[in-house]
């Protein structure tokens, strides 16, 4: 199965029931394969006139209670920064799928990359916490995308996932599970105030039509859910809880493939560059050399770094920069190799495996 | 019930200027809404940014305000996830037609089953008087301070040319034919767009010779012109002064309508 | 044993599904591990189109084909941008009505175009003849395995006509290896 259409198929074993997107290259077979199956289930698929709308709808339906989606790339995720710091202030669980390509601009639309993970970060205006995913095969695509759902309920935030056009178009081997786990959002106890935050930090969730009356605005607003925009107290507290409320959280949400925690070298990847290093490891057969694979990459969590206490140096191949190496880099006093790769093809093993022999 | 049982009393007083026109199209609205005797429970009020889009926030119901211009694609994710609720816009001349023009057009075309009430005061209010789509040629704003260049858009034309089933115009002095116009819309399976005009004495009024604020209702009043009246009018080849304000039901058909629950 | 094969042809000839076939027969009916992948380019039909699968025993950790072991080459432009830098130990099946070329490896000619056209009286099928070739020429996928694999992909309808085409690729193999 390819990537793009099993990533639809988590999304409907997830319970996900609302699709708004737009087409775009190279994300657009996970609308495709959404509009041919959602009618079946019930739920309901929209082709909106543009990203910003895509988002919007789906935060809409959101609202009403259902799991909602939408999927997209580069420049589609680029317009709805807006509306997705809106779901981070309106507090609003929704799953968006970036199938990276090259950018700026229209780049490579047919080309993988990781050019998008800050702007999935920081990408909206304000301070904000987010959580991003990112599979590295097909069976991820599905496992990664139900979790979103489960993460974005739980949170009650927009969660990314965040795959490329490696990962998106090539066709492996899929096993359905039976059941996928599922955790949704708590509701609202009645007589409870909407926005007000229970210890996890999360308020429970309102659903349109359930006779709450609530009012949702994106502008700060207390407790009550009321817009108090003035105010420096309530917009701190606000802020700082819609932040906390992730970043409390990342050693306990924290997803990742340890390979030989003793190693002195080890790689960092995510997504499509982690099969170059997996095949490096498999071909080296080295045993001081190891490998943290992220599937979860925001919000990271440092104390994984410390779960290769002997690693005096972290090579970090990525498709952007060093987008990731950027936040390793802040939380190590280790040597970090960034090796950044851009035009669309993957770090080849052997140019990995040579940048090895002259590390170590 | 009244329409004043809607109000989210713990939320008064309201942000609007003395004078101002967006009170009268809510409480119009609200009216409607009242006649039709829907619950609390299953109405929905959606807007985007502007005077006119604060209104959700002084109404009891569920509310959802957006983003800019965005106002009309929410919605349509509501109204498409839960067909069994009632959803109604509150938008503004520069929220629907500037930023959100795209979502206004596609929201008809797709005739999705909306009412969305347009406060058109002609002017940016909320950031303080700027010109918009709607701001009549050669009228002043603090962006066309040497008056407006540009033409206005028609806004019940283009709802009307994109397709949405129920369209009228009236202005905050009609009140009666306001309520029966929203009343109307909500009636009607589709797209239902409503714009009334209002005065913005503060930002429009006080800059385009409206010394008082009933100097812009008393020409609202002045320069209708029922829509029966000038069609007549055109059939007997008569000019048609170009300030004059068309109003009355502008389209009424049945189009098949999308988020109507089978 | 990790296996690298490389399709490469005109858009519409069938270069992506012909990949995704012998992917399916690997991973579907013989127990082994596929990945397919694909260069895409804004053009539907026409310009040079390639495919790839690689099959393994294990798991496919790197999922780029790097050095193909195995080419299927049925056009020639698509000979010329995917199939002139060869390995030696390599082995090309091209079809040898449409590819003029030949490359330094061992090369297997199949007219698959025109005996899908002269035999079987449809060109579509010539993928699927090509198919039937390589399976035959190098049995990286069994027999039944391929059979199965065309019959869950073709159209509905033409089940007997694509069997017919594989078979004729099984053929026209023997005849290489007698002739």
């Amino acid at each position: 199965m390819q990537g793009n259409t099993a990533c639809a198929e988590g999304a409907l074993a997830a319970g996900c029931r609302f699709f708004g997107g737009y087409p775009i290259t190279p994300s657009t077979e996970v609308a495709e394969h959404m509009a041919l199956k959602l009618p079946k289930t019930g739920g309901v698929f929209i082709q909106m006139e543009d990203e910003i709308a895509s988002i919007a709808a789906v935060i809409g339906a959101s609202w009403t209670g259902m799991r909602a989606m939408t999927a997209t790339s580069g420049p589609g995720f680029s317009l709805m920064m807006e509306n997705l710091g809106f779901a981070v202030m309106t507090e609003t669980p929704c799953v968006v799928v970036n199938i990276q390509r090259g950018g700026p601009s229209t780049g490579q639309p047919t080309m993988a990359a990781q050019g998008d993970m800050l702007q999935c970060r920081f990408g909206s205006h304000g301070d904000y916490s987010a959580i991003a995913l990112s599979p590295a095969s097909v069976q991820e695509m599905y496992d990664l995308t139900a979790e979103a759902f489960n993460l974005a309920d739980r949170f009650r935030i927009p969660v990314f996932v965040m795959a490329d056009e490696i990962i998106g178009h090539m066709r492996e081997k899929l096993v359905v599970p039976d059941t996928v786990l599922r955790v949704d959002r708590k509701p609202l106890q009645k007589g409870n105030l909407p926005f007000r935050a229970d210890d996890d930090l999360v308020p429970g969730f309102p659903t349109f039509g359930k006779g709450y009356g609530v009012h949702v605005t994106g502008l700060t607003h207390d407790e009550r859910g009321y817009p108090c925009a003035t105010s420096p107290s309530v917009h701190e507290d606000l802020v700082k809880r819609l932040v906390d409320k992730v970043e409390s959280a990342r050693d306990a949400i924290a997803s990742c493939d340890i390979v030989n925690p003793e190693a002195q070298v080890v790689f960092i990847s995510y997504g499509a560059p982690s099969r170059a290093v997996q095949q490096v490891l498999h071909d080296t057969r080295r045993d001081d050399v190891g490998h943290l694979r992220l599937k979860l990459v925001w919000p990271f969590a440092e104390s994984l770094l410390s779960r290769f206490p002997d690693a005096e140096t972290f090579i970090i191949p990525e498709l952007n920069l060093g987008q990731i190496s950027r936040e390793i880099e802040r939380h190590t006093d280790r040597t970090v190799i960034p090796v950044p790769k851009l035009g669309g093809a993957l770090h080849d093993p052997s140019d990995l495996a040579g940048l090895l022999e002259e590390v170590a | 019930m009244t329409y004043e049982d809607w109000f989210r009393e713990d939320r008064l007083p309201h942000i609007y200027c003395v004078g101002c026109g967006n009170g009268t199209v809510i409480n119009c609205t609200l009216s409607a809404v009242d006649q039709m005797g829907w619950n609390k429970e299953e109405t929905v009020f959606v807007s985007g940014i502007g005077c006119s889009s604060r209104a959700p926030g002084y109404i009891v119901t569920d509310s959802l305000h957006t983003t800019h211009g965005r106002a009309i694609a929410f919605a349509t994710g509501i109204k498409m996830a839960n067909p069994d609720l009632k959803v109604i816009v509150f938008t503004g001349d520069g929220d629907l037609a500037a930023i959100g023009g795209n979502h206004f057009i596609h929201g008809c075309r797709r005739n999705i089953d909306l009412t969305v009430v347009c406060m058109n005061n002609m002017i940016y209010g909320m950031t303080g008087g700027q010109g918009s789509p709607t701001t009549p040629p050669g009228a002043l704003s603090t962006t066309t301070p040497y008056g407006s260049r540009e033409a206005a858009f028609d806004l019940c034309g283009l709802a009307a040319a994109a397709g949405a089933n129920y369209v009228a115009r009236y202005t905050s002095y009609h009140v009666t034919e306001l309520t029966r116009a929203v009343r109307a819309g909500l009636e009607s399976p589709g797209f239902s767009f409503i714009e009334a005009l209002v005065q913005c004495p503060t930002n429009y009024g006080r800059r385009n010779k409206f010394r008082q604020v009933l100097d812009q209702i008393e020409y609202f009043k002045s320069h209708a012109l029922l829509v029966q009246k000038a069609n007549r009018m055109r059939e007997e080849g008569k000019k048609i002064p170009d300030d004059m304000i068309i109003i009355g039901e502008l389209a009424r058909r049945n189009r098949p309508a999308l988020g109507v629950r089978k | 044993m990790r296996t690298e094969i490389r399709f490469s042809g005109f858009g519409g000839q069938g270069i992506i599904l012909a990949a995704v076939i012998v992917g399916r027969a690997a991973v579907m009916y013989d127990g082994k591990y596929a990945v397919q992948t694909q260069v895409y380019g804004p053009e539907a039909r026409g310009g040079a189109s390639m495919s790839a699968v690689i099959i393994d025993d294990e798991p496919v950790l790197f999922p780029k084909v790097t050095s193909p072991d195995i080419y299927v080459i049925m056009s020639q432009e698509g000979f010329e941008k995917y199939g002139v830098s060869v390995c030696e130990g390599a082995v090309m099946l091209v079809d040898s009505t449409l590819v003029h070329s030949r490359p330094s490896c061992r090369c297997i000619e199949i007219p698959a175009t025109r005996e899908a056209r002269e035999s079987l009286g449809r060109d579509i099928v010539a993928n699927i003849i090509m198919l039937g070739a390589l399976v035959a020429a190098t049995g990286v996928v069994s027999h039944e395995a391929i059979e199965k694999a065309i019959l869950d992909s073709v159209p509905r309808g033409t089940e007997e006509l694509n069997l017919k085409a594989m078979k004729k690729g099984f053929e026209l193999v023997e005849q290489v290896k007698h002739g």
